[in-house]
């Protein structure tokens, strides 16, 4: 970053309302730079989202859906580098191309959760009362669901697929983030500013959308990269159990089931995608981790 | 401009009642600062944000600008009141830029010319240009309340309600907001009312002031009667006499 | 000023490594305190609460504090280990602080606080140190000493709460109590009774007071002398009389922006800052 670009996000004198903004988002950025786990969790989640995006380029030709049963459990070799699964298709593509299965799950979920759960933790926070006993309460009867139990009865009414798995998944994610949304909202809702914006004749939509709203940001994106890894094991687990996406779509979750039963003797088949579940789960605690760290309030935001 | 009568704000807390204003009752002339004066528990800033509409209370009247006070405020009542807090780090959106501070009100009221009234608010309250675009954080205790007093004034409200404005500053910077709002006052034409525990304040600034202990009104006096000690109510000569200072009785 | 003073400071330095520098929060001070009142007058960032705890050790370790001379009653407070300050702290200096909410012990009886301090510093047993507590709690004026004993300081009221801290920092009768912004807290009326208890203490007991505050009003009329601080430094040392033809601006300043209640200003002073006040 060149001297001169650096000074103006820094500058203590912003000149415009951009200027401030970008301001606060680069030493938001420097700060998280500082932390080493947030360093090496983001960098896990950017060769994630880079894996997906560059599959096919970085599958050195090779296609995740090519039959070769000739071929078939081939041990990693110079033109399967992570060898060929029980239908001889090439691991490395699968295991690339599955990257984009999980981010996938990753951003549909986190699309669904992460308003809802404002809504209702901000709208309970605020109104308080009896808007938040029903809202509450409503909360608590989704959150007695079991995640597994909850995909397979979806996959058993509506059968199985990506689309479901993840409904699925967000159904049973989304009280959290009310919790969490209400209980910061319930903090700031009698504070000076807060009622300063009442006194102005603001509207409660506006209060909440506008002045709530982004200061629960944080802690939700510090609770979302956490629950994040948890998401992934989920979907990996629903695709294990083949409620997930459905073949031939290559899904880390759904290629060690198929690889279990050759573990023994080409452990390769199961352990790569397996393998790739841990380190981007592992990715998205340390980056949570990490967020959490910087976002402290003890430590200032 | 404001007429309280036998106004009661009682919290329930813990299933015990307390009665933090109880039968007050006095009124505010057009263009009048009006000053309240109590120590702790007096209930003068809860009476504030009674007038302010911010919390609940009872009275036999409670009218503002000759029109009764309706329970739940207007938008359009909200325009001719507005009220300044004590606390200057905690009167402004911790992630909101001044200017975005200021434009909210202008918005909110679907107003026009937000860009040249905002940077006219700034600079009638004595702040530069260079902090329209900071966040609260990296603003002074004395800069910050220009701000909530810029915010306050924007809408050109007839009426000011300040709780302890200046109890968080210091001394010098006090002086200054003091002398600000003394200013202000005059160019707005400006009635207002100011809470505080520091009599030499409330008594610099207004022209009548009401001494209140433990939720009930004690007295109305004329802040040159204050000066002089011309005061009916025994309490009211404590608190003079407590605010003059340390007296050494000698041994 | 016949004897020798209790406390001397010459050219005190304390500073802070801070991520964007050093910040030098006091510099170069120079005072003397003997059995007098000696206020510490400033602003927030004068560093007046950063001296008054340099002078009991109670600075976190990033400080580094230097000075020519830091001595009281001859020891060398320069050279005090952790332990000689422990031995100090209580029994020979004490401190009084903002908020009796933070400084007491919340599941302790206020009775029990005070007669640990007692044991700690005196050759004392347990039914001495009830005694001495006792006594203390009536020499500040509590009435039911007997009742007080047993309260936890959450069942304190503001004034009460500082008579206790002030009663457990006097009982082990040091020469030399720094006080610091002992009444903000408090509500005016009873502002005025906690500083008459502490000046008849330090009176009948020959005690140094040093009172750190930010009003000035208060501590020109309680103190026999002032300091007034900004940036770091002493810029006056004044008698507490004489603060209405101080010499220095910036403490002119202060006297001339404090409202007060018996002169009528139209408008009141405002404080330039002289970036010369800052050298």
């Amino acid at each position: 970053m060149s001297d001169g670009l650096s000074h103006w996000l820094m500058s203590e004198a912003p000149l415009s309302r951009r200027q401030a903004v970008l301001g606060r988002f680069y030493r938001g950025i420097r700060s998280i730079l500082t932390n080493p786990t947030a360093v090496v969790g983001l960098v896990i989640v950017i060769l994630l989202v880079l894996m997906g995006i560059f599959a096919p380029l970085l599958s050195l030709g090779n296609s995740p859906l090519t039959q070769d049963l000739a071929g078939r459990l081939g041990a990693p070799s110079a033109e399967h580098w992570f060898g060929t699964d029980e239908l001889g298709r090439d691991i490395l593509a699968r295991t690339l191309y599955g990257a984009r299965a999980t981010l996938a799950i990753v951003a549909l979920v986190s699309v669904i959760v992460v308003p809802i759960g404002l809504a209702v933790g901000t709208v309970a926070g605020y109104m308080g009362g009896w808007v938040d006993a029903v809202l509450m309460r409503i909360t608590d009867i989704f959150l007695a669901f079991p995640r597994l139990i909850l995909a397979l009865a979806f996959a058993a009414a509506l059968g199985p697929g990506i689309e479901n798995a993840v409904i699925a998944i967000a159904l049973t994610s989304w009280p959290a983030y009310a919790r969490i949304a209400r209980s910061e909202t319930m903090t700031i809702a009698h504070s000076d500013f807060i009622q300063s914006v009442v006194l102005q004749g603001a509207s409660t939509w506006r209060i909440l959308f506008r002045h709530i709203v982004p200061l629960c940001l944080s802690s939700v994106i510090v609770r979302l990269t956490l629950d994040m890894s948890g998401i992934i094991l989920t979907a990996a687990g629903l695709g294990f159990l083949g409620l997930g996406a459905q073949p031939p779509t290559p899904e880390w979750g759904a290629m060690v089931s198929s690889g279990r039963d050759v573990i023994l003797d080409q452990w390769w088949v199961a352990t790569i995608p397996g393998l790739a579940i841990f380190v981007v789960s592992l990715g998205f605690n340390l980056l949570g981790d990490g967020l959490r760290d910087v976002f402290d309030p003890k430590s200032g935001s | 401009m404001i007429r309280v009568e036998n106004l009661s704000v009682i919290f329930h807390a813990g299933g015990r009642e307390v009665r933090a204003a109880e039968g007050v009752s006095f009124t505010v002339a057009k263009g009048e600062t009006f000053g309240i004066v109590g120590e702790s528990g007096s209930g003068k800033s809860t009476l504030l944000r009674a007038i302010a509409g911010l919390v609940p209370s009872t009275s036999t009247a409670l009218e503002v600008d000759g029109q009764p006070a309706a329970r739940r405020r207007s938008r359009a009542d909200r325009r001719k009141l507005q009220f300044v807090f004590q606390d200057p780090y905690a009167s402004l959106h911790p992630r909101k830029t001044v200017d975005d501070i200021l434009r909210e009100p202008l918005e909110i009221h679907r107003e026009g010319e937000i860009d040249e009234r905002v940077a006219a608010a700034i600079a009638d309250v004595g702040l530069l240009p260079i902090h329209r675009f900071r966040y609260p954080h990296q603003l002074s205790g004395g800069q910050r309340q220009r701000v909530a007093i810029a915010r306050a004034l924007i809408l050109r409200p007839p009426i000011l309600l300040l709780d302890e404005p200046t109890s968080a500053l210091d001394v010098s910077v006090q002086a200054e907001i003091l002398n600000l709002l003394a200013r202000l006052r005059q160019s707005y034409s400006l009635t207002s009312i100011l809470v505080s525990h520091d009599l030499a304040v409330v008594a610099h600034l207004c022209d009548r002031i009401a001494i209140m202990q433990l939720g009930r009104l004690v007295e109305v006096i004329s802040a040159d009667n204050l000066r002089t000690g011309n005061v009916s109510a025994d309490y009211t000569r404590k608190l003079i006499a407590a605010s003059q200072g340390f007296t050494r009785v000698p041994a | 000023m016949s004897e020798a003073p209790l406390l001397t400071v010459e050219d005190l330095e304390v500073s802070f490594p801070g991520r964007t520098g050093v910040t030098r929060a006091v510099r170069n001070a120079s005072f003397t305190l003997g059995r007098e009142r000696l206020g510490i007058v400033g602003e927030s960032g004068s560093g007046k609460t950063t001296m008054g705890r340099s002078l009991l050790g109670l600075l976190p370790r990033t400080a580094q504090v230097t000075a020519k001379t830091m001595s009281y009653e001859g020891t060398d407070l320069l050279a005090c280990s952790e332990r000689d300050w422990q031995k100090l702290r209580g029994r020979r200096m004490s401190m009084v602080m903002q908020d009796p909410k933070y400084s007491l012990n919340p599941v302790q009886t206020v009775g029990r606080q005070i007669s640990e301090t007692a044991l700690l510093h005196l050759k004392s047993d347990h039914k001495d140190a009830r005694r001495r507590t006792l006594a203390m709690l009536e020499a500040v004026q509590i009435r039911d000493p007997e009742l007080v004993y047993g309260l936890y300081p959450h069942q304190l009221s503001g004034g009460m709460g500082q008579r206790v801290m002030i009663a457990m920092m006097l009982i082990a009768e040091p020469d030399l109590l720094i006080a610091d912004e002992p009444t903000s807290a408090l509500d005016v009326t009873v502002q005025n009774e906690v500083l008459r208890i502490l000046d008849d203490l330090v009176r009948d007991r020959g005690m140094g007071l040093i009172l750190i505050s930010h009003n000035l009003t208060m501590v020109s009329s309680f103190c026999d002398r002032v300091l007034i601080m900004y940036a770091g430094r002493i810029v006056e040392e004044i008698a507490a009389r004489d603060l209405q033809h101080a010499r220095h601006p910036y403490t002119r300043a202060l006297v001339a922006a404090t409202p007060s209640l018996t002169v009528r200003r139209a408008e009141l002073a405002t404080v330039t800052r002289d970036p010369e006040w800052l050298k």
